[in-house]
């Protein structure tokens, strides 16, 4: 069975620091695979990667058996990979129906239509619609992004990505900044996921990551440190050592 | 949580087409400018100016406005369309303005073209720099080539067929602004569409958070491309009106100042709305116009201030003052 996504020996120096270092990561078709690690791990640095938001030092990125370390970050999302931020990345002045337009347009191959009115294909604004209903922000989506509250920014965040349909799905810190009584529309929104979407996500609470993560990869000093099922990785003590700092780990 | 009543797909295109119908006062400012074909047969000459300055400047406003490249060299497409149409006319090589015309604005386009993988890339100061340096190496290119252009004394012998095999350009402007009139009301409507397009909407994106629109697969460096482009069409089409209608052409199409004054002339005007353009060309004729009456020597001055003013008080705060009578609903 081929892997969702897998790199080998993947490295990124930026001048002398190096970011990245000697990452084989393979993440299983259908995985809820969460990426760990304390902060200036490299986790976003990884996902950057990625997604060819950054090119790799060194290394090769297979998506579902295929090389696409040398592909566009937009050829990337057309072959099924789509990722969210850690900080929203979002179109301030778009509402959030222009936004899903966008990534629903794009997708189907309409993105790039000079001719006819944004929103005249009724089969798009059904899709469109469809996505805005189960990210629940069908009542604001004539709003403007920039005027709506982080929890539904951050919703858009991710609906953002589903949008592009993906089959592999990054999740940069989900949950990042949401009040804790919000927590539940994003974390529902994740895991109502069909089965056939992989998810790779970097979380930093511990709750969700244990409660939603099948499969957790610790990444320390930009290195892998080590990989398991979510109790293994618990009970580890060079974990608990890292998280608690350096010096734990060198004694 | 969700809304009770779910808006239906049918709901969503009427919202969508409602915000891309014309507006009243859209309406108004065109039939004002059909109503100067008749009422104002004096001021014809100037008003042809007024046009192809707008033109220009709609150009401009398609990559600055729209997809955020900022240039100060779009005078390399505006000169070259003139040189391409002056050519032309002299040369015979297609007699019938508008044909000679459409061919101009094709060269230009395929100048844009060329050129648009130099702004892909980099800061807001690294293109408007490397834009200068394009405009900067045209003139010198047209200056060095004098045999073919006429160098420093301009590309003389260019006379302008009759318009449609029918209608002869006149000293009194009359065809001329006619002409040029039609020409941009054309354009306009097909940048209007192409704006309010999802390709239109994919350019504001990139605009906004470049980052982001790549990552929901919008082919970015491809959209710039086409959209640098087609407004290097625009302007080639801009400049080989100018040559058209005054017969003659001269290194000064290619000049710093000519790129300067058209960002001036957004700035007037505003960016993203279309309508920047066109205001801002008619503000800026009528006070150089004006303010040249008044101080022969030191219009400048005047221009300069309102140049300051504008950009200290706030452009929002002035074009909206001028501009929100146009601007669609956000």
């Amino acid at each position: 069975m081929t892997l969702a996504l897998e790199t080998t020996g993947l490295h990124k120096n930026f001048g002398g620091i190096s970011a990245c270092t000697n990452v084989s990561l393979r993440v299983e078709r259908g995985a809820r695979h969460a990426l760990i690690g304390p902060n200036g791990a490299g986790k976003t640095t990884l996902i950057n990667l990625l997604t060819g938001v950054l090119a790799p030092s060194a290394g090769r990125i297979l998506l579902e058996g295929e090389d696409i370390t040398g592909a566009t970050p937009h050829r990337r999302v057309r072959r099924g990979l789509a990722r969210t931020f850690q900080i929203n990345q979002l179109f301030a002045e778009f509402t959030p129906l222009e936004s899903i337009g966008l990534a629903v347009s794009e997708r189907l191959g309409h993105g790039g239509d000079w001719w006819r009115v944004a929103g005249s294909r009724l089969s798009l604004d059904a899709d469109i619609v469809g996505v805005l209903e189960r990210f629940h922000l069908a009542d604001v989506m004539y709003e403007r992004v920039a005027t709506l509250p982080y929890g539904k920014q951050r919703l858009l965040e991710i609906a953002l990505a589903i949008a592009c349909r993906p089959r592999v799905l990054l999740l940069d810190e989900p949950a990042a900044g949401v009040p804790e009584e919000e927590r539940h529309e994003i974390l529902s929104a994740v895991a109502s996921l069909p089965r056939e979407v992989t998810v790779l996500f970097i979380e930093h609470d511990m709750d969700l990551v244990f409660s939603f993560a099948e499969r957790i990869s610790v990444l320390v000093n930009g290195a892998l440190f080590t990989e398991g099922a979510p109790d293994e990785v618990a009970r580890d003590p060079r974990v608990k050592a890292v998280y608690l700092g350096e010096e734990a780990v060198d004694a | 949580m969700s809304a009770g009543a779910a808006p239906p797909a049918t709901a969503v295109a009427d919202y969508m087409a409602q915000r891309a119908r014309w507006r009243p006062l859209e309406i108004a400012f065109w039939g004002a400018a059909v109503a100067s074909l008749f009422l104002l047969p004096g001021k014809h000459l100037i008003l042809a100016e007024i046009a192809v300055l707008g033109l220009f400047a709609l150009s401009l406003d398609l990559i600055l406005g729209y997809a955020g490249i900022i240039s100060l060299g779009h005078a390399a497409f505006f000169g070259f369309g003139a040189y391409v149409a002056g050519l032309i006319a002299k040369h015979h090589v297609i007699d019938e303005p508008v044909l000679a015309l459409l061919a101009s604005g094709l060269a230009a386009a395929a100048l844009g073209f060329a050129t648009s993988f130099l702004v892909l890339r980099g800061s807001d100061l690294t293109r408007l720099m490397v834009t200068l340096g394009v405009a900067l190496m045209l003139r010198e290119v047209a200056n060095r080539f004098a045999d073919i252009t006429g160098g420093a004394d301009g590309l003389q012998g260019v006379s302008t067929a009759p318009l449609l095999g029918r209608f002869a350009f006149d000293i009194t402007g009359h065809v001329a602004y006619a002409y040029v009139l039609a020409v941009l009301f054309l354009l306009f409507v097909a940048a209007r569409r192409l704006v309010h397009s999802p390709f239109g909407l994919s350019l504001r994106s990139i605009k906004g958070n470049t980052l982001r629109a790549s990552a929901i697969g919008i082919p970015v460096n491809a959209r710039l491309v086409a959209i640098y482009t087609v407004a290097a069409c625009y302007a080639g089409i801009a400049g080989a009106l100018l040559t058209q209608t005054t017969s003659f052409c001269s290194l000064d199409v290619f000049s710093f100042d000519r790129s300067a004054d058209l960002l001036l002339v957004l700035i007037i005007g505003g960016t993203g709305y279309l309508y920047g353009g066109l205001v801002g060309a008619i503000g800026f004729k009528l006070m150089q116009d004006w303010l040249a009456s008044l101080t022969p020597q030191y219009w400048q001055f005047w221009i300069g201030l309102l140049l300051v003013a504008i950009v200290l008080i706030g452009r929002e705060r002035v074009a909206a003052r001028l501009g929100g009578l146009f601007r669609r609903g956000r």
